[in-house]
This record gives C-alpha cells, sequence and structure tokens, in this order.
C-alpha cells in the first residue's frame, strides 16, 4: 500500500487552500490534489475577496498576497434599460490598511495561496483528478485519481472540489443540484490602464470599487451582474439562475455582450480590451440546499457544500471559513486518532454556530421569492426608475401630482395591499 | 546506460502575444512549461532506460524557477536532475548556452560516463535547433538531429540506430555512442505519469551549479559571450483570404484554367 498521509484535500480553490494551510501549519501531513494545471487555473471569480477570513488563516497576508485594489467604494444599481438608480457607500476607512476587501484574480491568488501551503509542508499534487473515495466499511479511507497507480489513503478526506462535487454526489450527500439551485455566471476580464479606471470611476491611486447591479443587467431573470475594478483590467460579468437561464434562447455570452453594451455600461469600458472569457456555475441553492458535511472520514467544504450567500456575492469567504472549520476539526480527530462521523460532526457544528450557516439561514427564502414573483424585476424595478425620473424632471407639474402620477405607476393592476404584500415579502427575504 | 537529457524552460507561445505598436514580445500572462520537444526527449530517455536498464538525468540552464522543468522530467521518470543557475549565464545565446552546457555535460560524465545525449529538436520560443548540435560538436560527439524513431541501441557493441525525418522521406543512420540525438514529437506518445512519479517529483530538489561549479570560461558566456543581437521583431502581413467560387465542377475549371495560366506566364517574366 502506498503511503498514507493524515489528509487529503481534493481541489486547490480557495476552501481547500485554507484547510490545507491550517492542517499544514499544525504539523500533519497533507496532500493537495488539483485537477488543473496549477492552482488557480480553473478558477473563476468575479472577485472580492474578504479580508477578515482571509487575514484568520494567514495573519497580515496583505502584505505579501497577489491583491488588485483594495475596495473604498460598493455601489449597488437598480438598473432599468435606459435609466439607473444609483446607491452605493464610500468610505475613507476602507482606505487605510488593513483594508476591508480586495479585488484579486484568483488565477494569481490561489497559485499564492498554495505556495504557502507547502512552504507549511503540503504535497501539492497539480494535473490529477480524482475520481472516487475509496470507501471500506462505510468509511471513506482515500481517494482513487485518473493516475496510474493512482490510489491514496489518509484518515480524512476533505472533499473541496467546487460546484459540481461529482465526489459528494457518489458519496450520496447530494443528488445533482436542481436548476434553481445553481446560478450559471459568466464573466469577462478587460484591459484598461490604471488612469482610465481611477478617472472613470473617481478613484484615488490604486482604490478600488464594485458595482452590483440588478435588473436589465441579467435581462430581468432572477441574478446580478457586476464592474470590479482590478490594477489594470475590470472584470465584468452576469449571472442568473439556470432554471431561467435555460428558458431562454439568449447564451450567456449574449447576456453578457448585451449588458457591456448597455449605455450605463459601455462608458465604463469604453476601450477595453478583452482578455478572458469564463463561464462558471454559482450555488445558490442556500441554506436549504446545503448537504450533511461529515460521514466517517470525510468532511465537505466550500461550494462543493453550497456555502454561497448569493444576495451578498460572498462566496470565498464562506469557503475559507469552513475549510479552516473543516481543517481544525481534523486536527482534533487526530489528536483523538477517531475520524468516525461522530468526531467529524464538530465541523458541522462550528459551520453552524458561525456566520456562515446563519446567514444562509436568513436568506434561505431571498432567491425563491425572487423568481416565483418576476414583477419585482420586471414591474417594481423599473416604477422606481420612473419613479426617480419623474421627481428629477422639470416641466412645470407639481410635485403633489408627480407622486400621485408614480403611486398609480407602482400600483399598475395591484392592490394596494398587494404591492404592500410583496414589499414585506421582499423585505422579509433579504432583510 | 547513461541517458542524459538537456531541456529548457520555455514561456507557452500559445500565450504570448505581440505588441502590435512596439513589436516587442507580451510574455505577461505566459506561463512557462517544459519544451514540447524535450518531455519527447525525457519520455523516449526513460523508454529505453527501462529496456535497457540504467539512469536518465535531466540538465536545464535558467533561473531557479527552472526547477519547475527538472519536476516535470522526475513526472516523466528521469531519475536526477542538474539545474545550472548563476547570473553570468543570463542572456546567452545559442553560442553561449552550448558551451555552458557542454562543461556541465563533460563534469557529469565525469563522475558517471554519458552514454547518450537527447535534446528536442528545437526549443519553441526561438525555434532555432542550434543548442544541441552546438553541444555534439564541443563534445567531439557524432550528432543525430531530427530523430523520429530509434530502431535500436546495442550497449555491448556501443552503437545505435535510428529513423531521421529529412526532406521528403526518411533516414536510416548508425553511429557510434556516445553520441548527442534530437527528436521530433513523433517519436512517441507522452504517458500519463503515475501518481508515485508525481510525489516523487514534487518532493525532488536538483542538484544546483553555479559557474564556479563548473569549468568554464566567463567570457564565453552570458552577453559577453554571445555575439547574436536581435536587429528586429515583427509580425508578418496577415495574408488576404482567397477566393471561394461555387458551381458546377466544369464550368469552374473554365473559368479557372485561363487564371493559372496567366498567373504562370506572369511568373516567368
Ligand atoms: C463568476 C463568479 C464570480 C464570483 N465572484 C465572487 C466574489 O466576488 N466574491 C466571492 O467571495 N465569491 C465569488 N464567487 C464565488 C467563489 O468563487 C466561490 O464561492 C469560491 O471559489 C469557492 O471556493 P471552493 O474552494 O469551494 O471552490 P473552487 O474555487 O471552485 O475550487 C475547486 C477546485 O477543485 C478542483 N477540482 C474539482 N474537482 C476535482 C477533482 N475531481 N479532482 C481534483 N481537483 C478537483 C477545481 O479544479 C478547483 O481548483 C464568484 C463565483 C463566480 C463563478
Amino acid at each position: 500500500m502506498s503511503e498514507k498521509f493524515d489528509a487529503i484535500v481534493v481541489g486547490a480553490g480557495v476552501s481547500g487552500l485554507a484547510a490545507a494551510y491550517v492542517m499544514a501549519t499544525n504539523g500533519l501531513n497533507v496532500a493537495i490534489i488539483e485537477r488543473g494545471r496549477k492552482p488557480g487555473a480553473k478558477n473563476v471569480m468575479g472577485g472580492v475577496l474578504y479580508r477578515k477570513m482571509m487575514e484568520e488563516i494567514i495573519p497580515e497576508f496583505w502584505k505579501e498576497a497577489p491583491l488588485e485594489r483594495p475596495i473604498i467604494e460598493q455601489n449597488f444599481w437598480l438598473l432599468d434599460h435606459n435609466s439607473v438608480v444609483k446607491t452605493g457607500y464610500r468610505g475613507m476607512e476602507w482606505a487605510d490598511m488593513p483594508h476591508n476587501n480586495y479585488t484579486v484574480f484568483r488565477g494569481k491568488f490561489d497559485q499564492w495561496f498554495a505556495e504557502k501551503c507547502v512552504q507549511a509542508g503540503a504535497l501539492l499534487i497539480n494535473e490529477t483528478a480524482v475520481k472516487h473515495c475509496i470507501v471500506k466499511d462505510g468509511r471513506v479511507i482515500g481517494v482513487e485519481t485518473d493516475r496510474p497507480e493512482g490510489d491514496l489513503y489518509a484518515d480524512a478526506v476533505i472533499l473541496a472540489d467546487g460546484v459540481n462535487s461529482l465526489l459528494a454526489k457518489e458519496l450520496g450527500l447530494h443528488t445533482e443540484w436542481r436548476k434553481d439551485e445553481v446560478a450559471l455566471a459568466v464573466m469577462e476580464v478587460l484591459k484598461l490602464s490604471a488612469d482610465k479606471i481611477e478617472e472613470r470611476f473617481h478613484l484615488n491611486r490604486g482604490m478600488g470599487a464594485t458595482i452590483e447591479l440588478f435588473g436589465d443587467g441579467t435581462d430581468g431573470m432572477v441574478g446580478t451582474a457586476y464592474v470590479y475594478t482590478n490594477q489594470n483590467h475590470i472584470s465584468i460579468g452576469c449571472g442568473a439562475l439556470l432554471s431561467q437561464m435555460s428558458e431562454r434562447t439568449t447564451t450567456p455570452y449574449e447576456l453578457l455582450e448585451r449588458f457591456k453594451q448597455h449605455p450605463m455600461i459601455k462608458p465604463l469600458i469604453e476601450g477595453a480590451e478583452p482578455c478572458e472569457y469564463y463561464a462558471h456555475l454559482i450555488p445558490e441553492g442556500g441554506y436549504r440546499s446545503v448537504p450533511p458535511l461529515v460521514r466517517d472520514g470525510v468532511l465537505v467544504v466550500g461550494d462543493a457544500a453550497q456555502l454561497v450567500n448569493g444576495i451578498h456575492r460572498e462566496g470565498s469567504n464562506l469557503a475559507m471559513t469552513s475549510g479552516r472549520f473543516a481543517a481544525e476539526t481534523v486536527i482534533r480527530a487526530k489528536e483523538a486518532n477517531r475520524f468516525d462521523r461522530q468526531t467529524l460532526s464538530h465541523y458541522e457544528r462550528l459551520v453552524r454556530e458561525s456566520f456562515i450557516m446563519k446567514d444562509l439561514k436568513k436568506y434561505k427564502t431571498a432567491s425563491k421569492t425572487l423568481e416565483d414573483n418576476p414583477d419585482y424585476f420586471h414591474h417594481y424595478l423599473p416604477a422606481v426608475n420612473d419613479a426617480m425620473k419623474e421627481m428629477f424632471t422639470v416641466d412645470g407639474v407639481s410635485k403633489s401630482e408627480k407622486q400621485k402620477k408614480i403611486i398609480k405607476r407602482f400600483l399598475r393592476n395591484k392592490s394596494v395591499l398587494g404591492a404592500a404584500r410583496d414589499g414585506i415579502k421582499l423585505l422579509w427575504a433579504v432583510k | 546506460m547513461h541517458l542524459l537529457v538537456c531541456i529548457k524552460q520555455v514561456p507557452n507561445t500559445n500565450e504570448i502575444k505581440i505588441d502590435p505598436k512596439t513589436n516587442t514580445l507580451d510574455r505577461s500572462g505566459a506561463t512557462s512549461i517544459l519544451n514540447p520537444y524535450d518531455a519527447h526527449a525525457v519520455e523516449e530517455a526513460v523508454r529505453w532506460k527501462r529496456a535497457l536498464g540504467g539512469t536518465v538525468s535531466v540538465l536545464t540552464m535558467g533561473p531557479p524557477q527552472a526547477k519547475e522543468v527538472i519536476q516535470k522530467s522526475v513526472e516523466l521518470g528521469a531519475d536526477r536532475g542538474y539545474l545550472l543557475t548563476d547570473k553570468a549565464f543570463a542572456g546567452s545565446d545559442t553560442l553561449a548556452t552550448s558551451y555552458i552546457l557542454s562543461t556541465a555535460v563533460q563534469k557529469i560524465a565525469s563522475s558517471i560516463p554519458v552514454d547518450l545525449v537527447f535534446c528536442g529538436k528545437q526549443a519553441i520560443d526561438g525555434d532555432t535547433a542550434q543548442v544541441g548540435p552546438g553541444i555534439a560538436s564541443r563534445l567531439n560527439i557524432p550528432q543525430l538531429t531530427y530523430v523520429e524513431r530509434i530502431i535500436e541501441i546495442k550497449p555491448e557493441q556501443q552503437t545505435i540506430k535510428v529513423q531521421r525525418h529529412i526532406d521528403g522521406g526518411h533516414e536510416i543512420v548508425e553511429s557510434k555512442l556516445p553520441c548527442l540525438v534530437t527528436v521530433e514529437k513523433e517519436i512517441n506518445e507522452l504517458t500519463y505519469a503515475p501518481l508515485p512519479d508525481m510525489i516523487r517529483a514534487v518532493r525532488y530538489h536538483p542538484v544546483v551549479w553555479s559557474v564556479s561549479d563548473l569549468d568554464a570560461d566567463i567570457n564565453a558566456m552570458g552577453l559577453k559571450g554571445s555575439p547574436t543581437a536581435v536587429k528586429k521583431i515583427f509580425t508578418p502581413k496577415q495574408r488576404a483570404g482567397g477566393e471561394i467560387w461555387k458551381g458546377k465542377a466544369d464550368e469552374l475549371a473554365k473559368k479557372l484554367v485561363p487564371l493559372l495560366i496567366g498567373d504562370v506566364l506572369s511568373c516567368r517574366q
């Protein structure tokens, strides 16, 4: 039998790397198996990386990690065909170290993170895919890779293999995700000089901004579109529930092209050169879709466990924190030399008691509420745009008359009660 | 048998762009890989090692991260790797590079005699195909270039028989060992490395030599030892697309023939 490890981590995304780093720095013998040419080669993210959760794994990482721009301004836009209502926040406290969050390129970031794991003593094996978990007497005891003589054994296996997680599925932890449990996201990286970025987004040197858009960016489908500033690039993308996307004849690529041509977006990206294009799934099932997180000898982390807060486009932070919790659990299990489900359920408890499950629980009906009530995107969002236009257009009509007109349009075909109910439902879902 | 393969880390040329304004290579974003021809050279050496017994060593010159291509070779089954890295080597052209590598081959051979040196046909970042032959002539051993098949190696008789790719055909040649071969991609199919070799590769640390480890003349290396100068880099003009005619074959032929004849006549003039 080949060498046995304390733990095998499948997938070198942020969740897997977080787990590997924490275990390796605590002296465990860890192997990371990644199917891509290098970590990050297959990882897609917009991407805003949150400082707090990364710092809990590598203190002061911002001093050496490859980061693009610290974010000092976050915007939310309600986008209609030809107009937009903007809100947002800019705070100079975010300009000071340590920053709140950063844009990153996962290709670079994951490679750096993986290098830290290797320095901590983890063994990183690239270009190797795990095909199955090796199960003996109901216990996961290792993995079978696609390489000759490819079996590898460990006390614990951490599945960090991303949204599709064929491995967790094979173990029966979840079934195929339903189409309303995942969003299909497409994104492009556009090259634009730092000067132009800073000019167009009104940024001080080196600082960054994000825009999250609801409405026309996804052609009215439940989802979001976004524009993020990197050092010399713009990340732009949009994503919508697969259930809605698959009903359309437009391809995801066309959706993104349409978004890029939008009159509110076009000036921001004028002259920027496309460099890369990605498409990827994002787990959006939320609270109700989270599968059992442990079995005898195995733990599931990150996207593989549906740990994404879609409403707040948070995924990487939940991934990292879940990876850390899994690692802490395996370290404990190693001390007790017990890797059964009961011992590993410590991980489930940590996840449940943390912001991860609390946030997912809070937003558990958000996506569904939006999907079941197309009026939010098709009626109310344009109506908000109309209301702003009405109030700001000076045309001799009195303001109170304007207000009456706005309310009437808001309520079109609806009773006051019906509209109030819609409002409360939405508030309840995303409050 | 001691089989020694010279390898090079190159930027993945599929990912390199030429800036149309400045005519310079934009290597940003390009990843580094083991020169594809060299991968086949390592594979071939490993196959013969398995058939005849012996050791496969690999040798590369480059920056410290060129260690990656040695590890890649270990994945493919190489046993040992030597990395030549020193500021004094930087900027070496093919003349200086083949000089430095040949001194390293001699040093390696002084502890375990080398029977066969392998190189890739050429490196995809320069396409010169000069370094292999350069090493052979400095070592004063026969060179067999563009090898697409090694037919046999007879260790007792110290001979090798290969099939070379030549313009319009093949050539079968025999040579005495030691000699140097440069290989085409057609020579073999890369095998998917077994997991234990992957693990060994990740853990492998090559022997690292700097200029002081070699018996070499410092004036014959680096920029000083490199007479080659790049005058200009440019993107060739795109050729205009051809015309496509649709219709009946005989009618099209009638239209085409006069044109072809016209072209031939104008060429003759
Ligand atoms: C377009 C887009 C934009 C996003 N924007 C943001 C954002 O701005 N902020 C944010 O916080 N989150 C964002 N997310 C979500 C975030 O990217 C994910 O939540 C996060 O990457 C999850 O990390 P992970 O480690 O669980 O999975 P991944 O990052 O997907 O990593 C999984 C890894 O496992 C490997 N793998 C899979 N199967 C196997 C196998 N069988 N064998 C070996 N290796 C395997 C893969 O190659 C991959 O490297 C975005 C996602 C998308 C798609």
